[in-house]
């Protein structure tokens, strides 16, 4: 009888194995189809970080960050890092960056090149939100600049790209070999690309122009994720349905330091 | 008529457990046993990555928004250590969904058994300030309890169970969502409850604060009730050897 029961019991193991793996293929196979597969979806930290960047991308599915007055405006903006100190950037700030270009390219129909004029051409758009750095500190400043969304539809993204990615001049972008760039790249999924507070911004709190250490001349602003998601000192976005060919294929430099590539935490 | 070949099966699995539980029921039942160890064991993983993201800004604020130049709630008196809070976080996380996995399941459980019911809700009767305050004195003085009183808890256990698992996890991790800027873009009343992102901060660190304490005590009393019985018991459901499974 014995027999019979682990028998019994090793065959609906094997069943329960088998469905189970095959449950978890589908899923997988699903979760990367929908995007809710991040890139540093590898090793056992993986696991938390897929399950939690899964979940809330089915959660704040077209949420928006709460909006405040500007009496809410924070008196203290702190700056994390110094501005970049190679020559390439101290030239262009001096020039009061009237020769800085943002070049867009990768899978879109019409790579280009924008000045600053061209981008406060634009319409521009002003948002007041809380910004908390994965440190712990926040505060709440009105950013004023161009919808992403905006200017990727004026470049026209191709269907298959998956990934907006963005180096500023604080990231050697320029190395030869994508797999050798570092520094403080960052790159995001077209929900928060295409999400409507997200934004180009190249002012702040009433001022024309960031200051330098906010990211001047131009920076990232996703509001609905820590700040260090925010890339600045923009020089370059291109898009991809791909970051396993950059740096280290983490999807952000970040992640190479040990950071989550997805900060929505 | 297919159902007449799996009556033996049945049938053995019945006479299996009238050999081990007829006995005796376990003192903890196997769900309650196993999700407690998994909870102590992401408890230690949030504790360590806890610390290593608190460290990097150690100052408490309140309100909204809070930072160095602003003026603070609390500074706590430890240096400023960036650089531990990207593992820390992987961590946190991670710990974050296996416990609360294991509490989910815990929690249907606790509601589909007797178990809130009987193990954790106080007799009417008991809930007498002279009776806990002997309780608590009892404690205090470290009087080891009387092997019988491990059959159940009594009224200050109860009191203290129930607080922590229905008042300080609910709270921690409530506090834990309203942190997060893509969660509260979805539940605002989250963070508004809290008074803001800060606020749920300094909140989710108290609580945090006050379930180290109750961890500590906890372990206290273990030792104090008999460490070996106590422990075995959460393990093998028995506490005296002899009285388990084989």
């Amino acid at each position: 009888m014995s027999d019979r029961l682990s028998r019994r019991k090793l065959i609906t193991a094997s069943l329960a194995a088998a469905a189970g793996a095959t449950g978890l293929g589908i899923a997988a196979r699903l979760a990367d189809r929908y995007g809710l597969i991040p890139p540093d979806d590898g090793g056992i930290y993986g696991v938390g970080e897929t399950m939690t960047y899964a979940a809330q991308r089915l959660l704040t599915h077209r949420t928006l960050a709460r909006e405040y007055t500007r009496s809410d405006i924070s008196k203290v903006a702190p700056v994390k890092g110094e501005p970049p100190e190679n020559e390439t950037y101290q030239r262009l700030l001096a020039g009061g960056f009237a020769d800085w270009r943002l070049k867009i390219d990768g899978l879109v129909a019409r790579p280009t090149f924008f000045s600053f004029a061209e981008l406060k051409r634009f319409p521009a758009e002003s948002h007041i939100y809380h910004q908390a750095c994965e440190e712990g500190w926040s505060f709440i400043a009105e950013w004023v600049g161009v919808p992403l969304s905006y200017v990727l539809n004026l470049v026209g993204v191709l269907p298959r790209a998956k990934y907006v990615v963005f180096f500023g001049f604080d990231t050697n972008f320029d190395a030869a070999d994508k797999r050798t760039i570092k520094g403080k790249w960052n790159s995001i999924d077209k929900a928060d690309a295409w999400h409507p507070q997200t934004l180009l911004a190249y002012g702040m709190n009433g001022k024309e122009f960031l200051p330098p250490g906010h990211g001047a001349p131009l920076r990232l602003r996703i509001p609905r994720q820590l700040g260090g998601k925010s890339t600045k000192y923009l020089s370059w976005i291109t898009l991809t349905d791909t970051v396993k060919d950059i740096g280290q294929g983490f999807g952000a430099g970040g992640v190479e330091r040990g950071f989550s590539w997805y900060a929505g935490i | 008529m297919a159902e007449t070949t799996y009556l033996p099966g049945l049938a053995i699995r019945g006479s299996d457990s009238l050999g081990s539980d007829s006995l005796e029921s376990p003192r903890h039942s196997a769900v309650v046993r196993v999700t407690h160890w998994i909870t102590a064991a992401t408890f230690v993983a949030f504790v360590i990555s806890g610390i290593a993201i608190l460290i990097a800004h150690p100052r408490l604020y309140w309100g909204e928004t809070g930072g160095v130049g602003t003026p603070s709630l609390i500074d706590l008196p430890i240096p400023f250590m960036i650089g531990h809070s990207g593992w820390g976080r992987y961590l946190h996380f991670l710990s974050a969904w296996v416990c609360v996995l294991a509490g989910v399941v815990y929690a249907i459980h606790g509601l589909a058994t007797p178990h809130f019911r009987k193990d954790l809700l106080p007799a009417k009767a008991d809930l007498a300030w002279g009776r806990i305050w002997t309780l608590v004195w009892n404690d205090l003085r470290l009087k080891r309890p009387a092997e019988e009183e491990s059959l159940a808890y009594n009224v200050v256990q109860r009191l203290t169970y129930l607080a922590v698992v229905f008042v300080l996890f609910p709270l921690i991790i409530l506090t834990g969502l309203a942190m997060s800027p893509a969660i509260a873009s979805a539940f605002p009343i989250l963070r508004e409850g809290f008074g803001g992102q800060q606020s749920a901060r300094t909140i989710h660190f108290f609580i945090a604060v006050a379930l180290v304490l109750f961890v500590c005590v906890h372990i206290l009393m273990v030792f104090l009730a008999g460490f070996t019985n106590r422990v075995r018991a959460m393990i093998t459901g028995h506490p005296a050897a002899g009285k388990e499974p084989s």
